[in-house]
């Protein structure tokens, strides 16, 4: 029943869907006060549906209802609670009704909240959420049907791939889905502000917290995808260019350019075409994403739910959105009103650079992510890696770290770089002298090197803002670029450390004997079994002491999964302010001796830490804008209300 | 600096300068793929045409049945890459991944020294029963089969 149900809810909701996007393009065909009405509502109860539809699913997942497809293919009853229920989405068919969820209810939140943007707008705003959420219930009730029965039902279900088997990796979908469906919402709006000629400062503060939202979840996501790649994979690598990462990547590039773009538009009313053109983009590139994942166009090792007619599909779906999109684009941009005038050295002239040098980063990523694809239409296999990426996004990435180091000193408009000079300079010195000590003291590449110079530098010139102003009254808005900004300089500190400074070892111990890394002196103690629910273990116990300090412990697996069967490996990780152990316990070789790999890798953690931080900044933002929002609306109803009840007297008397 | 400029000029040079930039990230890209492009070897090209000593690449292939060897350390493998053609000698130091094993693919991340020999940084092999090196997807069986035949014979 619950199946059935969970279905049935799945149906109504496209089908208002359809209705939203009917009566959205009719009111704006011409005015049709009373379809005006429908659209709103029609948004949240198909949100609520859709909701309704994936609780269904979760319930299906946790009973484990062996007589459902999905479950049976993905689940088991053996398997923990908490893998039952993240089971619901590690999978092709829940991981899209999820994404459907999200984009209804985002779609039904903007409905119920959303009060700044003109009437039509937002009734197009809307319509245009509905005919991209259409296209995913069709994806979903004609090829993907999550809640198909399996007659006869299953005995047993087949279990979840161990390697999602992992509290991080559970949640990990969700949140990046939470920003790639945000971006649906940025596009929307584009779409509608095009539809309706009102690119206004107005429309970019009201579609910033949405881009916000969506660009905190995509940095939280990529965040913790490349810390579970890092202690999941065993190889003690954080980013691998890997085709499934740019997918995320790539999104992320256009989000941050929109958000900083969108600023621009909101407090000067400059780039309007141009930021409208970023939303558009920016969903294309979830979209882009999306499609390389799903349709097993390259086999990825985070790629999973391989099917080419599904690849069709979302193929066919993206070249309607983007497509269509593109064209209204073509069509409008030209009657988007011309914006404010600004001089080259100013905060909008700074934001240019960070804009034309994010999407410069992501043409490089897009490019080297689809060459492969194209050269294998001519036969020819190509795999691009970090030979290539790496020097040459640096050469974008580099300069405009430079202008994030001055571009938030200058004043909007018009500014002299004689005004910043004493800070620029304070800046240039630093960095300098940071390359020089750390130049005369190691001998690290050449891109290391440089990213230590700069992330001590970004890091100066991100708390220079601060300098002089009374910290309380600061807006929470400026809190968090600041935070932003200094995350990207943590962060940046991280990578270019590990990759200078990590120490490995690689050793086949007998228990008893002592391997140093770096500043540590790991024992190998022993190897045990352990046994965990759907798993049994070799252990080996470690003890490493950080020059000399105090013993701790490491307990390093080897595991074997019974269903399905496999083998993996769990790294035991030691975390000091500066830096991690990473240890991994390989096979048993002849002689009771047993391989076992060190690494001691410095300030590695700071690269997630920045993560965090750059998130972090984002959520201050959003908070600071909502808040400053509310305090507007309500001053704004005190005044009608004070304005009525005037009139009111005035009338009585 | 003046703002001097109309509005609409202003736009069209920031279109210019944005545009600009974006081509030469573009070309720069094409020439830096092109570069990449003797990136993936199998076994018959590395052969055929070897990269040159120490540069970083790709080697994909077949682990040859038999000839899987661990050294005296314990920690060093040597083991043979073909693909039905032609057969390149590995090192590898290092835990090897999962699913590594005798007759199934595996793409070796590293450089050619000047014996010949593949020194492998990095195995990518099958992260679980689904996955296969994208370079290796459309080995068919039949070449498969051939490779292992090749070195059971």
């Amino acid at each position: 029943m619950i199946a059935e149900f969970g279905l049935a809810a799945l149906w109504l909701a496209a089908a208002l869907a359809a209705l939203q996007l009917v009566a959205g393009a009719l009111v704006l065909g011409r005015d049709e006060p009373a379809l005006s009405a429908l659209v709103r509502p029609a948004a949240v109860v198909q949100g609520v549906l859709a909701a309704l539809s994936f609780a269904a699913l979760i319930l299906l997942f946790v009973e484990t209802d062996l007589s459902v497809r999905l479950v049976a293919e993905n689940s088991h009853t053996e398997k923990p609670m908490i893998f039952k229920i993240a089971g619901a989405w590690g999978n092709h068919e829940g991981s899209m009704l999820l994404w459907v969820t999200i984009m209804s209810l985002s779609g039904g939140l903007i409905a119920l909240i959303e009060r700044r943007l003109p009437e039509r707008t937002m009734i197009a705003t809307l319509a245009a959420q509905a005919f991209v959420g259409l296209g995913f219930y069709a994806f979903l009730l004609f090829s993907s049907n999550p809640f198909a029965r399996l007659s006869p039902a299953a005995p047993e279900g087949l279990g979840l791939n161990p390697l999602l088997q992992d509290i991080g990796l559970a949640f990990h979908p969700p949140t990046l889905y939470l920003g790639y469906v945000g971006l649906s919402v940025a596009f929307s709006f584009a779409v509608g502000a095009l539809l309706t000629r009102q690119v206004t400062p107005e429309f970019a503060r009201a579609m910033r917290p949405w881009v916000l939202g969506a660009w905190i979840f995509l940095t939280i996501g990529i965040t913790a995808g490349s810390y579970w790649a890092y202690y999941e994979l065993g190889w003690g690598g954080w980013w691998f260019w890997d085709p499934v990462e740019n997918a995320s990547l790539m999104p992320w590039l256009a989000a941050t350019a929109l958000l900083h773009s969108a600023s621009v538009l909101a407090a000067r009313d400059a780039l309007r075409a141009w930021t409208i053109m970023l939303g558009v983009v920016a969903f294309s590139m979830s979209m882009i994403g999306t499609f390389l994942v799903r349709s097993g166009i390259l086999t990825s090792v985070h790629a999973f739910a391989v099917d080419p007619e599904r690849g069709s599909f979302i193929l066919a779906l993206l070249v309607l959105y983007i497509g269509s999109a593109l064209t209204l684009f073509g069509l409008r941009a030209g009657t988007v009103a011309e914006g404010e005038r600004f001089s080259v050295t100013s905060r909008e002239g700074a934001l240019v650079v960070n804009n034309v040098a994010l999407s410069a980063i992501l043409a490089i990523v897009l490019v080297g992510t689809l060459y492969p694809l194209v050269t294998e239409a001519f036969d020819i296999k190509v795999s691009v890696g970090p030979p290539y990426f790496n020097p040459v996004s640096a050469l974008f990435f580099l300069p405009m770290l430079l202008v994030l180091a001055v571009g938030p000193l200058l004043r909007w408009r018009r500014d002299s770089l004689g005004r910043v000079q004493n800070e620029v300079v304070l800046v240039a010195i630093v960095a300098l002298l940071v390359l020089a000590g750390v130049w005369f003291n190691t001998s690290i590449g050449l891109l290391p090197l440089l990213g230590l110079a700069l992330s001590v530098a970004v890091a100066l010139a991100s708390v220079l803002p601060l300098r002089g102003r009374n910290l309380r009254r600061l807006p929470l808005a400026v809190w968090g670029m600041v935070f932003a900004h200094l995350g990207i300089a943590v962060a940046l500190f991280g990578m270019s450390a590990d990759s200078a400074f990590t120490k490995e070892k690689l050793v086949a111990a007998t228990p008893g004997e002592t391997v140093e890394v770096g500043p540590w002196k790991v024992k190998f103690e022993t190897v045990e079994p352990v046994a965990g629910p759907n798993w049994t273990a070799l252990e080996g116990v470690l003890s490493a002491s950080y020059s000399g300090g105090k013993a701790r412990q490491m307990a390093p697996q080897s595991r074997e999964f019974w269903s399905p069967v496999q083998q993996t490996s769990e790294s035991a990780l030691l975390t000091r302010w500066n830096g991690q152990l990473y240890a991994v316990l390989g096979d048993e070789i002849e002689g009771g001796r047993w391989q076992l790999r060190l690494w001691w890798k410095p300030f590695v953690i700071w690269i997630w830490l920045g993560g965090l931080m750059i998130g972090f900044g984002g959520f201050l933002a959003l908070v600071g804008r909502v808040v400053d929002d509310l305090k507007r609306r309500s001053l704004q109803q005190r005044i009608a209300r004070r304005r009525r009840t005037a009139a009111d007297e005035e009338a009585a008397a | 600096m003046n703002t001097g400029l109309k509005a609409k000029h202003q736009r069209l040079v920031l279109i210019a300068i944005a545009m600009v930039v974006l081509i030469a990230a573009g070309l720069l890209a094409a020439w830096a793929l092109r570069s990449q492009a003797s990136y993936f070897y199998v076994p018959s090209e590395m052969i055929a045409n070897p990269p040159e000593a120490g540069q970083a690449v790709r080697l994909g292939g077949m682990v040859q049945a038999g000839s899987l060897k661990t050294a005296a350390d314990g920690v060093t493998i040597n083991f043979v890459v073909g693909d039905g053609d032609a057969m390149v000698p590995v090192r590898y130091s290092g835990i090897v991944p999962d699913l590594f094993t005798e007759g199934s693919g595996v793409v070796a991340e590293g450089r050619l020294d000047a014996q010949g020999t593949f020194i492998a940084d990095n195995l990518l092999a099958k992260h679980d029963e689904n996955y296969v090196p994208r370079e290796l997807h459309d080995m068919t069986e039949a070449q498969k089969r051939a490779a292992m035949e090749e070195t059971t014979k």
